[in-house]
């Protein structure tokens, strides 16, 4: 096991420093670092004394161990675009992202696992195929695509919940909050929302085929043949079964959630991680643009080691298997 | 001495095949196929048609902006679905709209095909040093999320390119990026699929008769692999397009100059709140109607290629 365990977070460590290189080659050679901080009445004299300054002279290898240094201790420079630092602009912005991943994770789930269950039991079933076809377009929408139809229904035509901002927010501590103002929940709704559907639609897919498989088994029969209610066999005894694949593809997608969220950051316009991303990549902020992706990347490759671990520790049958 | 039946021709071949019974007897792949016929139809030959070339400014006119759809009130001949600020008529937008999203989704996909099988094909033949390279390079590449791959990708190259290039060189940098953040998923399907038929015995035999290792991988064990890779690239055509047509929207793909239909949408989303909503609802519809053409034809493939749904 613990070396099971060494072996999977070495793995992590170098798929991290593997995109720290990256965001390094980014930063180091994607338009010159010097050029995009001075103005025009900089002379030569002062350029080099701020190259030098910067340890822009040194070997590449020290540069990069010195980015790496940096960035383990949060400290990814300063925005090209204000002069602020990187890290206080994404803290600024990081609530605002988990608050609507985690709603939408949330509303995935309890959507999508009754319908799942739903089509599995129904199979064949005018509604449960309705839902599968409904399943497939809303794997081919496109999340910018939900988001404007959302906005264009409820917001434009229907006018019952706003379509950008965050509305009013309280702090509690360096964390921000909309869920303790009426129009902070009432702004929460479409992005959510939207930023789930496609979720639902893997959850719901997910869960109608694991249960299928369930149903098939021996226990199922036996708890029919001795007469459980119907419910109870199927929300109770088989579900049970199939909530760990559910579990595991929930956590794991936490990380693309937040990576898909800067679409539905920028239709609802809502201040986030994201969309100070898709604003740096527009103004070249390659400062802010290396740190969201090393940001992004480690919370990513976080949840999916913490998901292998659990796994072994559970079914020591996979410590052989991977290690 | 019997004389050998005659091998059939392709067209034959194919009619006879459990794939074209399979299609023959799916309304919904019928129907989802012919619907993607008529979308790239209409797109490739819409220059006959349309009443306007909407890329070309000296044919657009002010006087016929803001019309809405012609069934509406105030709705004019030859506008069919309207104009929008400029004039633009919006059904040939539309379809030159779709023209570019549909070249770009097929060159990505062809491209990371390409790409995909080769390394997947060599990684998997000589195993080795190679092999985990080339895998874990793959690896890491999967580690992070495909979007953000190709808005990376896409931005920085553009940054890279010289500026006189930017506009006109718009498209060929989405395929990179497309192909950057996809070429990994059939590198590894044909990787594990190389893997098990080399060391079977018509890839030793091939080998002892010292068949060249290029033509051992390309004609006798590329063929063996392709089933899952069809599968595959029928689906991330649809991706392709989905991913084009995002970039195009958060502004970092095709410029407003050849608009595909992401960029159409990003112009349009501005005058939602105006209730002009005919200038986005229109390429919102078209590009569902694609993807879900081709979603619907690529779960099709998959069952139907599925040995254990037979």
């Amino acid at each position: 096991m613990i070396v099971f365990l060494i072996k999977r977070l070495a793995n992590a460590a170098l798929v991290m420093l593997a995109v720290a290189l990256m965001a390094f080659l980014i930063f180091r050679f994607v338009g010159d670092p010097v050029q995009l901080m001075v103005n025009e009445q900089t002379t030569q004299a002062e350029k080099d004394a701020l190259r030098e300054n910067l340890g822009l002279n040194d070997p590449v290898a020290v540069q990069f161990l010195r980015f790496v240094g940096d960035a383990v201790q949060g400290d990814f420079g300063v925005s090209y675009r204000n002069q602020q630092e990187v890290m206080s602009l994404i803290a600024e912005r990081f609530p605002a992202t988990i608050e609507l991943v985690l709603l939408a994770t949330i509303i995935s789930l309890v959507v999508g696992v009754p319908l799942g269950v739903y089509t599995a039991i129904h199979r064949g079933s005018w509604v449960s195929e309705g839902l599968q076809f409904l399943s497939i377009i809303g794997v081919s929408l496109p999340s910018f695509v939900i988001g404007i139809l959302l906005i264009l229904v409820f917001s434009v035509m229907l006018n019952i919940a706003p379509a950008f901002g965050r509305g009013d927010v309280v702090s509690l501590g360096w964390w921000t909050t909309g869920l303790l103002t009426p129009s902070g929940r009432a702004a929460l709704i479409l992005p959510s929302v939207a930023l789930s559907l496609y979720q639902i639609t893997l959850v719901m897919r997910l869960v109608r085929a694991e249960m299928m498989e369930v149903l098939r088994s021996d226990f199922i029969k036996f708890a029919r043949a001795r007469g459980v209610p119907r419910w109870r066999i199927h929300y109770v005894h088989a579900l049970r079964n199939c909530l760990m694949p559910v579990v595991t593809m929930t956590a794991m997608n936490i990380g693309s959630l937040i990576a898909f969220a800067l679409i539905t950051e920028t239709v609802f316009q809502w201040p986030g991680m994201g969309m100070l991303f898709i604003q740096a990549v527009t103004f070249v902020d390659i400062p802010v643009m290396a740190a969201y992706l090393c940001i992004v990347s480690f919370i990513f490759v976080a949840l999916n080691t913490l998901v292998d671990i659990t796994y072994a520790l559970i079914d020591p049958r996979l410590r052989m298997a991977r290690g | 001495m019997t004389a050998l039946p005659r091998p059939l021709s392709r067209l034959a071949r194919l009619r006879q095949s459990d794939l074209w019974w399979s299609f023959t007897h799916n309304r919904g792949a019928m129907a989802a196929a012919g619907l993607l016929l008529v979308l790239i139809l209409s797109a490739f030959t819409a220059p006959l048609y349309v009443p306007q070339n909407p890329f070309d400014p000296a044919q657009l006119d002010l006087l016929n902006a803001e019309y809405p759809p012609i069934w509406a009130e105030g709705g004019q001949w030859p506008y069919i679905l309207g104009t929008d600020t400029q004039g633009r008529d919006i059904l040939s937008a539309i379809l030159y709209g779709s023209r570019i999203s549909i070249l770009i989704g097929l060159a990505s996909v062809v491209l990371a095909l390409v790409v995909g099988i080769g390394t997947g094909l060599v990684a998997g033949y000589y195993g080795g040093l190679i092999e985990n390279l080339l895998m874990r390079f793959g690896d890491i590449l999967l580690s992070i999320p495909t979007i953000l791959i190709a808005i990376l990708v896409s931005a920085i190259v553009r940054e890279l390119l010289p500026p006189a290039l930017r506009e006109v060189g718009a498209g060929g940098v989405l395929v990179l990026a497309i192909v950057l953040s996809g070429w990994v998923q059939y590198a590894r399907t044909v990787r594990a699929q190389t893997a098990v038929e080399r060391g079977k015995e018509y890839v030793q035999a091939a080998q002892l008769l010292k068949v060249p290792a290029r033509r051992i991988m390309f004609r006798h064990i590329l063929p063996n692999t392709l089933t899952p890779i069809l599968v595959a690239a029928t689906l991330n055509f649809g991706m392709a397009i989905l991913t084009e047509a995002t970039l195009s929207f958060l502004g970092i793909g095709m410029p407003a100059s050849q608009p595909s239909l992401g960029t159409l949408i990003r112009l349009g989303n501005q005058f939602l709140f105006s209730g002009m909503w005919w200038i986005t609802v229109f390429p919102v519809l078209q590009l569902c109607l694609l993807v879900v053409a081709v979603n619907i034809l690529g779960d099709w493939l998959r069952d139907a290629l599925n040995p254990k749904l037979r």
